[in-house]
């Protein structure tokens, strides 16, 4: 797994890549956090184009960070899944608190 | 060859009147880095079944439910604890999975199951109901202080139909 952070004003976008398990859950959650306590964030956008596998402890980090960003007003959004993640994004119903769109592109037009 | 078929260790081939075909077993231990590599080892043996990559897909997840609650939960996180995982594919084409670990073991299993029971508030409880849902068949045998054995099955329908022709 790698993450890629890029913050632009109150926006923080996370590019992850790779097979989001439990051996990668805890570095991802701490990685974030650190950013999300650090800084003022009011948008957290979730890149997971170049994430080829998702279990429930991937999407522990989700919904944790989720409850984070929505307890300081923010906003989180998930983009680019592939159609295997986004098949279990679906099924745990995570699409329902984080909406999955297609680009980080789409989020901003939207 | 071992299986747990309402709580009794028995034979698959005897019960169910089914023959293994084919079979890997394995054994690893419970380092977070092994979760991958036990998943991956099933989907591949999985392969030869007449399955889709979402048919793989699916494989790949549920072994690395069973196997992370192993490591999380039967181990508490320690890496020196054993895990087995077997894999069988019978002569109608279905697909027995059985993943094996000597841990803490689950105090009530009928909770343990339960869609978003969770032993530790900030996971979501939703690997058991993975496990049911994308397998046919599973059930999950466990002895608090001895360790968990989780068996989950899924049937290929279109080898069924190989097979009986
Ligand atoms: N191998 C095991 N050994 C001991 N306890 C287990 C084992 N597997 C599951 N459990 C117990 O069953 C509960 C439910 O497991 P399940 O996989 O459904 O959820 P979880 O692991 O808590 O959360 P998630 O899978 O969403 O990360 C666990 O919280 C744990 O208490
Ligand atoms: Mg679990």
């Amino acid at each position: 797994m790698n993450a890629d952070f890029k913050q632009v004003r109150d926006t923080l976008v996370v590019r992850i890549s790779g097979e989001l398990d439990m051996l990668v859950a805890d570095q991802l959650r701490q990685e974030i956090d650190r950013r999300l306590d650090n800084t003022s964030i009011s948008t957290l956008i979730l890149n997971l184009e170049k994430v080829s596998f998702i279990d429930s402890s991937g999407l522990g980090v989700i919904i944790g960070r989720y409850k984070k960003v929505s307890a300081q007003q923010g906003r989180m959004y998930i983009v680019g899944a592939c159609p295997p993640v986004e098949k279990i994004l679906h099924f745990s119903g995570i699409n329902k608190l984080v909406p999955l769109y297609r680009s980080e592109k789409d989020v901003v037009s939207n | 060859m071992w299986s747990v078929i309402k709580g009794r260790w028995t034979s698959p081939g005897l019960e169910l009147r089914m023959n293994v075909k084919n079979y890997v077993r394995f054994e690893f231990s419970s380092m977070p880095e092994n979760v991958s590599f036990a998943r991956s080892c099933v989907g591949a043996f999985a392969a030869q079944l007449d399955c889709t990559l979402e048919d793989i897909e699916e494989i790949k997840l549920v072994v690395s439910e069973a196997v992370s609650n192993s490591i999380i939960h039967g181990y508490n996180g320690s890496t020196d604890g054993k895990i087995e995982v077997m894999a069988s594919i019978f002569d109608n084409g279905s697909l027995e999975i059985i993943v094996k670990d000597f841990g803490r073991g689950i105090e009530n299993v009928e909770q343990a199951m339960e869609p978003t029971y969770s032993s530790d508030s900030s996971r979501m409880g939703l690997g058991f109901t993975f496990m049911r849902s994308f397998m046919d068949e599973m059930d999950v045998i466990s002895e608090p202080g001895q360790g968990t054995s989780v068996r989950m099955l899924r049937f290929f329908p279109s080898q069924n139909h190989q097979a009986m022709a």
